[in-house]
């Protein structure tokens, strides 16, 4: 049986992912997205793992949704208002939303999971703990190299190339 | 606990449906970018779900690597956006056309 909390989570997450493609301001959008993600984060307390709802919220709600608004304030004033788009492409999408959803649920109401219930503890931190350090630590250093190489990498790519104009500029 | 697994699916296939909706209709960059985290962040709710219904430490550990492998890309995203801002002055992928043969 679904409760009120779940069922107002559920509502708060859905809505402001639909409000985040569908708001005619890109910051407004950016502000409904972070009403999704931290919905996300309330489902993940609710399923007893703190642990990834903090970092769900640190990461997600405190740093990426920042990012993207920040980089919506770099764009032009008429492009974050700037709605184009095709009305058969529109409906083609609703449609395929909806074949997404009734083909995904019949998987889902028709597989065994609806009779899937626990009574057992939730996942302590040590286990995750023990499978950071111990199972994945070659996948965790991998990560971190990615990670450092993409922030690198995305500073190189967004750097402003002022030598190259201040040569033009002298030429 | 009082939620089904069931729940939690159904929740992560509406947000999948949506999140696909977004990138086949829009055609801006940012809300493409939108779209794509939604669907991260579907495939990471049913991670955690099984994980506390099995239950197992894998999911919650997966999500954690998939939260932080987001992050890059979304940095990686945002990066590109701002380049191709500052070369097309547009963000609308139907521009971006250098790669067209």
């Amino acid at each position: 049986m679904v409760d009120s909390l779940f069922l107002g989570i559920a509502v708060l997450t859905i809505v402001s992912a639909i409000a985040a493609l569908e708001m005619r301001s890109l910051v407004y959008g950016g502000i409904a997205l972070m009403g999704t993600l931290g919905g996300i984060a309330g489902f993940f307390i609710l399923l007893d793992s703190p642990f990834v709802a903090l970092f769900q919220i640190a990461v997600y709600v405190g740093s990426i949704a920042v990012l993207i608004l920040f980089t919506i304030m770099l764009v032009k004033r008429e492009l974050i208002f700037q709605k184009k788009e095709d009305t058969k492409r529109r409906y083609a999408g609703i449609g395929l939303m909806l074949i997404v959803m009734i083909s995904l649920g019949a998987i889902v109401f028709n597989s065994g999971i609806s009779s899937i219930t626990t009574d057992e503890p939730a996942v302590d931190y040590r286990e995750i703990g023990e499978d950071f350090l111990i199972y994945y630590w070659p996948a965790l250093v991998a990560m971190a190299l990615v990670l450092a190489g993409s922030v690198t990498g995305a500073m190189i790519l967004a750097r402003r190339h002022d030598e190259v104009e201040d040569e033009q500029r002298t030429d | 606990m009082s939620n089904e697994l069931i729940d939690f699916v159904i929740v992560s296939v509406a947000l999948l449906a949506i999140g696909i909706y977004g990138l086949s209709v829009k055609r801006n960059f940012i809300r493409m970018l939108f779209a794509v985290e939604i669907v991260i962040n579907a495939a990471n709710l049913n991670l955690v779900a099984f994980a506390r219904f099995l239950p197992h430490s894998g999911g919650q550990t997966f999500a954690l690597f998939s939260i932080a492998i987001a992050a890059a890309e979304v940095a990686v995203g945002l990066a590109l956006i701002i380049v191709a801002y500052r070369m097309y002055k547009n963000i609308d992928v139907a521009d971006f056309r250098s790669l067209k043969g």
